[in-house]
């Protein structure tokens, strides 16, 4: 497999404070990548920075994006313009206000259309946009509704249509259905993950949620203080996750198949940016924590084929 | 629709009761305007003169409150509004017609094109923060607090008396005649160049202030992040997603703002001695002249009815979310 998307040694500083550090990771084609981690943990940053939408003050000192051949990060802003949604497009939390209130839901879709195909007429992009509608489910009479005659779900499902609308090589799915019911949240990841199968995209998968990502991902990354700490395949990770964090993070949500597990919870409260624990930004809340753990960051191996962990316990120099 | 009904329905309960309290007011006043008329005209009137004074302002009969108020509508609906006393004869109704054509077109005009400067500059100085535009804002605000009468006086003192570059009072030039001629126009427009200047002056730092912050508000919403991230141009997520929802809340301050057009003239017009309704207004209240301050006391108050609705009707056509389904 070859990667769409390649992050190296991404780091990413808001004015003086490090939010992401160092952070390397790869986006197979095809592949449902997962980002997991509490809130703080540097993942919605690390994939605005990597898609230049991040805002000031926040920016970017160090590292490559590389998307097709070409480093993202070094694109003038007309490259930029062409590239994104035609390429690499982006779910937000629709269900909140990811969509423009006084503009019809039809409209903003016809927007990325008139933007990204000038040569397609007006006919042509309002029967896209109703396909695009149908794809995902929603009849395609509500093309000129506003958003706020939607139900959450719909609008996400609206968010979802306008992000395959130019069938982008990329879809980042940030929390996209963290304000929605349970039920609701399945129904929209599932179709979510058929529609990759029909159409080929891949997808960098953002959430807290980690029992959705075990569910719904291939490959899992989860991140801690800024840090990549364990990267590996979804069904690793479940099965036997190496790095504290991560054990933590699945023994704090109840598992939806497979045996009852005791749920548990991490101790402690994320690390705050200005006051980054030395060493491995875990150790306090670590329950297996080591003299060296406070003392020095471990990096990121390879312990297994497929399989990253930054931790001591897995370190044989130690 | 039958939202716009109901508006209409509650405009037409307001204008009812804004011309009963109309009607009501000078007859809860002290004296009658024929005693007005005698003070003013200084005891030279004989007997006869102020008996047919009497029944020319239908004080002769001894009619009931109510049959005055039925008279009143009956008058209001052929757009008779009484004799003016400051014009003395000329019917109120004709003062009317001929100011307020002079204030709509030199507060109204100044006052939308006030809104419509001010709402852009503040949709690109908010648009581009920390901007040079920013070191504008102190400076428009510094010009907005100083009291409108004295901004009026420093602009006549110097723009037409140190250095005579415009007309300091009047519409147009003494001894035109109002007519449609390139003259006549050309005369109006040198005349409106210094109250206009200055009421634009004076009320465009509050659009400016008002619209920037809206507009770093919203450019913080996800839409815009969203629009960004859309690969949208420029130009199209500034105006369709930022200031298309950040102009809301000026809305209403420009439909409030238009309702005190005639109210707000008053001032400019007492300082260039313009021949608006205001002036008019001045020199009703100096002479106690009642049913011309009634008079135009009642357009005051259908000018804010017709600004609330436009407001209503603007509100309607740029948030959706107010319309009301059904």
């Amino acid at each position: 497999m070859s990667p769409v998307l390649e992050i190296r040694d991404l780091s990413v500083d808001y004015g003086k404070l490090r939010a992401v550090h160092n952070v390397s990771l790869s986006l197979n084609k095809g592949e449902v990548l997962g980002l997991a981690g509490e809130s703080g943990s540097g993942k919605s940053t690390l994939a605005y920075a990597a898609t230049r939408l991040l805002q000031p003050p926040g920016h970017v000192p160090s590292g490559e994006v590389f998307f097709k051949g070409r480093d993202l990060l070094s694109l003038s802003e007309k490259e930029l313009q062409v590239l994104r949604w035609n390429e690499i497009s982006i779910v937000f939390q629709g269900a909140m206000n990811a969509l423009n209130p006084v503009i019809s839901v039809g409209t903003q879709i016809d927007d990325v259309l008139r933007t990204h195909r000038p040569r397609m007429k007006r006919p042509e992009r309002t029967a896209r946009a109703r396909e695009l509608l149908s794809l995902v489910g929603i009849p395609t009479d509500r093309l000129g509704a506003y958003p706020h005659q939607l139900s959450g779900g719909m609008r996400q499902r609206v968010m979802i249509a306008m992000a395959l609308a130019l069938e982008p090589e990329i879809v980042i799915m940030d929390e996209p259905t963290t304000a929605l019911d349970v039920v609701v949240q399945r129904q929209i990841l599932g179709q979510m993950m058929r529609l990759r199968e029909t159409l080929g995209f891949s997808i960098v998968f953002i959430t807290h949620d980690i029992s959705l990502l075990v569910e719904f991902s291939d490959r899992i990354a989860i991140m801690y203080g800024g840090r990549v700490v364990e990267e590996a395949p979804a069904s690793e990770i479940y099965r036997a996750a190496k790095h504290p964090y991560s054990q933590g993070l699945l023994s704090s949500f109840p598992a939806l198949r497979g045996p009852r597990r005791e749920l548990k919870g991490i101790p402690g409260s994320p690390p705050d940016l200005r006051s980054m624990p030395a060493g491995c930004p875990f150790h306090p809340r670590c329950p297996s924590a080591m003299d060296v753990c406070g003392e020095r960051m471990p990096s990121l191996e390879s312990v297994e084929e497929r399989r990253r962990v930054a931790c001591w316990l897995e370190d044989v120099r130690v | 629709m039958t939202f716009l009904l109901r508006r209409a329905l509650f405009y037409l309960v307001t204008l009812w009761a804004a011309i009963t309290v109309n009607f009501l007011l000078p007859r809860l006043l002290p004296g009658d305007p024929v005693q007005a008329m005698i003070i003013k005209l200084g005891g030279r009137l004989n007997s006869d003169a102020m008996a047919s004074l009497y029944v020319l302002f239908g004080l002769d009969e001894q009619k009931s409150i109510w049959e005055q108020y039925l008279d009143y509508w009956g008058a209001l609906f052929q757009g008779d509004l009484g004799l003016s006393f400051t014009f003395f004869p000329t019917p109120v109704a004709d003062v009317l017609s001929q100011s307020l054509p002079w204030t709509l077109g030199l507060v109204g005009v100044t006052t939308v094109i006030a809104f419509l400067l001010g709402t852009l500059m503040g949709v690109y100085a908010g648009w581009k923060r920390g901007s040079w535009m920013d070191n504008l804002i102190p400076l428009t605000t510094f010009l907005s607090s100083i009291p409108y009468f004295w901004l009026g006086l420093i602009a006549i003192s110097l723009l037409s008396v140190t250095w005579p570059l415009f007309p300091a009072s009047g519409g147009y030039a003494a001894g035109l005649v109002p007519e449609f001629s390139g003259e006549f126009i050309g005369s109006v427009l040198e005349h409106a160049v210094l109250p206009g200047v200055t009421i634009v002056v004076s009320s465009v730092a509050g659009w400016i202030l008002g619209m920037r912050n809206m507009m770093v508000t919203v450019t913080a919403e996800d839409y815009v992040l969203v629009a960004r991230a859309k690969g949208l141009t420029r130009k199209r997520i500034m105006f369709a997603y930022a200031a298309r929802n950040a102009v809301l809340p000026s809305i209403s301050g420009f439909a409030l703002s238009l309702g005190f057009i005639v109210g707000g003239a008053l001032l400019v017009e007492m300082v260039f001695s313009y021949p608006g309704l205001g002036y008019v207004l001045f020199q009703g209240i100096g002479a106690k002249d009642y049913p011309l301050m009634q008079g135009v006391f009642l357009v005051i108050t259908l000018t804010v009815l017709v600004a609330n609705l436009l407001a209503d009707i603007g509100y309607l056509l740029l948030d959706p979310r107010t319309r009301r389904e059904g």
